[in-house]
């Protein structure tokens, strides 16, 4: 493209001849690379111990992926032989972005080394090079041809990226396989970096976001999506092989544990999100079935503390009587509200959430019938053992131990798969139409033949068995079960504004949002422990923010990304964003 | 009461009323429509057509009367009697906007089907089967409207003419014995009118009878083997398109004659002297004048 356009558009931002632009941007990128091989700072007191030479560490790490990135951006404006795939449409955007990530992963580092131990003095040689090199790639970026005249050029896609070439099966699969390992490995970083090292994540929360950035207006994640939706299947399965895969890449009893946490709140999320997304019905007190499920299935696990302390349930009818309970509470609960509209649903689902709560506090003997164990609880859940195979204790598979909250991962992601499973059959049939139908208009919907109330009913019920399902595992994986976590909003996940905070961030109606959604809530506030006191504040922040520039959710359904932004068909190539205008007149205003 | 012979009743209202608070939108209305049959309803903004229209599909629980279907009564809830065999457009065209087209036309199957939750999640081969024949029932209805290359695209996105055809379809896939039109034509531009006209002529050669209500008086009048007119929420007179097209009371309550209650015999006669030049051209000028009352009261 470059070579053809020789007029005055084809210039940067920065005037430079494009050779020297290209060079620039690699010696920046090697610059970069070679400054994580060297001490950053000459004491081990920052987080990651960044003093040797030699070998990168915690945010050279970072560092060193980010000017990677770079480098192989830069050499596909070379027109690489075999590079060709990674910057399919020869864009700028994608260079100028992955030089970002290296500039804000750099100075990043150097800014809190500064601050947190005091002064400049505390930066190596090594510090210097990555903050003047990486920004010696950025501007080398930004002198390559301008996408367009605005600020806003430079982070949006290119239209017309030329579409990929055609791969055998097999060569489509294995880029599945690559593209999921990829992930793996990025999530398995995020996850196993040490709460007390805030800086290490943040960076590599900047890393994530201008990579992906970057590889998004590469035109990468189109491709990888028309892959998936080719081979989905293969696609679904792989994930799952990688998820089964993290307790043994992650070998820490405690990072297993975040684990199980993130996929019962992701499971919990994605039940929600066949109320919320798929049927439009606001539940505010969703997570009132994730307690019901907790209790049944404490009540039954033989726990002394349990009201029938001497029944022990087999964990099948167990987890079957979880379900029932919930079920039937969604029931209880749908039947005389599902017959309300809009905020009055809301309000009522609210209530419920909170009558449930304040009941299983009062259950206790004293001030109610003796069944919760009041606020107290129920402890001592004892662990699960099916077929002989004990939950509690650890496992060697494979030469690998497999401890505790590992062996619940498992099942738990099984259980994941299972909701998954409910969720796609589910909304691609009669009745997953006629709940959308409903989301859209209901009128209509029962003049098409629709009995609303009954297919919201279903929805509903639904919905309330899967919570009371991931409730079961909950209950066992945590040993007891109290009533605090089942309210509205609190600064312990899984509340009702958690959940639905999940599933509106990462994509109403869709499956990979809810659970992105709930990974996001769930691991920010534990990684970045300045943020605990004000994590309802960031939810705010977050989805305020979200709402003004991606009212869809981080991941679009194709249906909600049209209903937000008007663009006309996706599968036409759309001119441009005409809802931008109106947007920030809007804001202006 | 005309023209077919050996009629069997698909629809039969009797006093339907219906009253919001202090005001009779719609005053003990009866009407037949007979299997095989196009039936016109027109009449002038706010005479209570589409409230009628609302009545007879279970939306509006009417204040009086009843509605009966193929001699049954039919119970005032709308998926009940759009599985009785009764199908719907809405005036302000009223489709699942986020669903592609060919999602729309299977929404409208949802009575002709009987999966539920258990099977759409075990997916048996009963499951496959009803949906590829579903599936298949769809596709037929869009060829049908000229709409079978734009299956998969969004329904927001077609253009309005299309949106209608595509309300049609979607009514038309509960297989009714009865499809009601609310102003099929709003909107449409002459070319799209004529092929609108074509469309419920072949509809009703599929053996559904048709009621229809338009503002369009050309449409309405080639189009119906019955018209009705409503004003003021009262049947003020039933006939051919001939008998209601030269019918003075009809011309005035487009004129928009003050009418109090029942028509009265004097006013008839003012009527008849202002428009005693010609009840030749009355087809010309009530089709000219329906579109002034349109634009007039629709302010
Ligand atoms: N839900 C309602 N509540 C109160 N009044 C209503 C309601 N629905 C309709 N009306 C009133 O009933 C009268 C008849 O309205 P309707 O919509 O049936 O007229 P129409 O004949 O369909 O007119 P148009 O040709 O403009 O579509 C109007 O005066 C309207 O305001
Ligand atoms: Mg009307």
């Amino acid at each position: 493209m470059a070579t053809t356009e020789t007029t005055t558009s084809v210039r940067g931002l920065i005037a430079l001849p494009q050779a020297a632009a290209r060079a620039l941007i690699a010696l920046g990128a090697v610059a970069t690379i070679a400054s994580t091989f060297m001490s950053w700072t000459y004491t081990a007191d920052f987080p990651g111990d960044l003093t040797y030479y030699g070998s990168p560490a915690g945010l050279q790490v970072l560092d060193l992926v980010a000017g990677a990135l770079t480098l192989l951006f830069a050499l596909t404006t070379w027109n690489v032989r075999g590079l060709g795939w990674l910057n399919p449409a020869g864009a700028t955007q994608p260079v100028v972005l992955a030089a970002t990530s290296a500039v804000a992963v750099s100075w990043f580092s150097a800014i809190a080394i500064a601050v947190d131990l005091k002064g400049l003095v505390a930066l190596d040689p090594g510090a210097y090079i990555a903050a003047v090199g990486s920004l010696i790639g950025l501007l080398g970026a930004l002198a390559l041809p301008k996408p367009g005249d605005t600020f806003k050029d430079y982070v949006t896609k290119p239209e017309n990226i030329p579409p990929a070439a055609k791969l055998p099966g097999w060569g489509e699969r294995l880029v599945i396989t690559a593209a999921t390992a990829v992930a793996l490995i990025v999530f398995t970083y995020g996850i196993g970096v040490d709460p007390d090292a805030s800086e290490t994540f943040l960076g590599y929360l900047l890393l994530v976001i201008f990579g992906a950035w970057a590889l998004l207006t590469a035109g990468l994640f189109d491709r990888f999506a028309e892959l998936n939706a080719r081979h989905k299947g293969f696609a679904t399965s792989m994930a799952f092989l990688a998820a089964a895969i993290f307790p043994f890449v992650e070998n820490n009893e405690h990072n297993a544990n975040l684990g199980v946490n993130i996929l019962v709140v992701a499971t919990v999320a994605l039940g929600l999100n066949i109320v919320v997304g798929l049927t439009g019905l606001l539940d505010l007190g969703y997570v009132a079935f994730l307690g019901v499920g907790a209790y049944a299935a404490a009540l039954v696990s033989g726990s002394e503390f349990s009201r029938f302390s001497g029944v022990q349930f087999p964990f099948w009818a167990a987890m079957l009587t979880g379900m029932a309970a919930s079920l039937v509470f969604g029931v209880l609960i749908g039947a005389p509200t599902l017959r309300l509209r809009g905020d009055y649903l809301a309000i009522v689902t609210l209530g419920f959430g909170e009558i449930f709560r304040i009941s299983v506090n009062n259950m206790d003997g004293s001030s109610g019938p003796n069944l919760t164990n009041g606020p107290n609880g129920i402890s001592m859940i004892p662990d699960l053992k099916i077929f002989g195979f004990n939950f509690g204790s650890s496992h060697d598979v494979g030469g690998m131990t497999l401890g505790r909250f590992a062996n619940y991962f498992l099942l738990m992601l099984l259980i994941t798969a299972l909701v998954v499973l409910v969720f796609n059959r589910a909304a691609d049939s009669r009745i997953g139409r006629s709940w959308i139908a409903i989301r859209e208009d209901e009128t209509a919907a029962t003049a098409m033949g629709i009995n609303g109330f009954r297919v919201k009913l279903i929805a509903f019920a639904l919905g309330a068995s899967l919570a009371g399902l991931a409730g079961t595992v909950s209950a066992h994986v945590g040993y007891s079960v109290n009533p605090a976590p089942y309210q509205f909003a609190g600064s312990v996940p899984p509340n009702s504004a958690f959940l639905l905070a999940a599933v509106v961030l990462g994509g109403m109606g869709t499956v990979n949002g809810p659970i992105l959604g709930a990974t996001l809530l769930y691991l920010l506030p534990e990684k970045l422990s300045f943020l605990k006191e004000y994590q309802l504040l960031a939810f705010g922040v977050a989805l305020v923010i979200l709402m003004r520039f991606r009212p869809e959710g981080i991941i679009a359904n194709r249906r909600r990304q049209l209903e937000f932004h008007e663009t006309g068909q996706l599968d036409i190539p759309e001119q441009g964003l005409p809802d931008t205008t109106v947007g920030v007149t809007k804001a202006g205003a | 009461m005309t023209t077919t012979t050996a009629p069997t009743p698909v629809l039969e209202a009797s006093g339907v009323t219906m009253r919001f608070g202090g005001l009779t939108a719609v005053r003990s209305v009866d009407l037949t429509v007979n299997s095989g049959e196009i039936v016109g309803l027109i009449g002038p903004n706010g005479a209570g057509k589409t409230t009628f229209f609302n009545c007879l599909t279970g939306l509006y629980v009417p204040t009086e009367g009843k509605v009966s279907y193929k001699g049954t009564v039919l119970p005032p809830k709308p998926h009940l009697v759009t599985s009785a065999g009764i199908a719907r457009t809405f005036q302000n065209i009223r489709l699942f906007a986020n669903m592609t087209v060919l999602e729309n036309v299977l929404v409208g199957r949802h009575t002709r089907t009987k999966e539920g939750l258990w099977s759409a999640l075990l997916r048996g081969p009963g499951f496959r089967k009803a949906e590829a024949a579903s599936r298949e029932r769809a596709m037929e209805l869009l060829e049908f409207i000229g709409l079978d290359h734009k299956a998969d695209h969004l329904s927001r996105n077609l253009p309005y003419g299309e949106q209608r055809k595509l309300e049609i379809a979607r009514a038309m896939a509960s297989e009714p014995g009865l499809l009601l039109l609310d102003e099929p034509t709003a909107g449409m531009n002459p070319q799209e009118t004529r092929a609108t006209e074509d469309l419920v002529f072949a509809i009703r050669d599929r053996g559904i009878a048709v009621l229809v209500i338009e503002h369009d008086m050309r449409f309405i009048f080639n189009l119906s083997d019955r018209v009705a007119c409503l004003v003021q929420g009262e049947k003020l007179v039933e006939g051919t398109s001939e008998v209601v097209q030269g019918d003075e009371r009809v011309i005035a309550a487009y004129l928009g004659e003050p009418f109090e209650g029942a028509p009265g015999d004097e006013e008839l006669a003012e009527v008849e002297a202002a428009e005693a030049s010609g009840t030749a051209e009355a087809s010309d000028a009530s089709d000219a004048q329906s579109t002034t009352s349109k634009e007039g009261t629709a302010q």
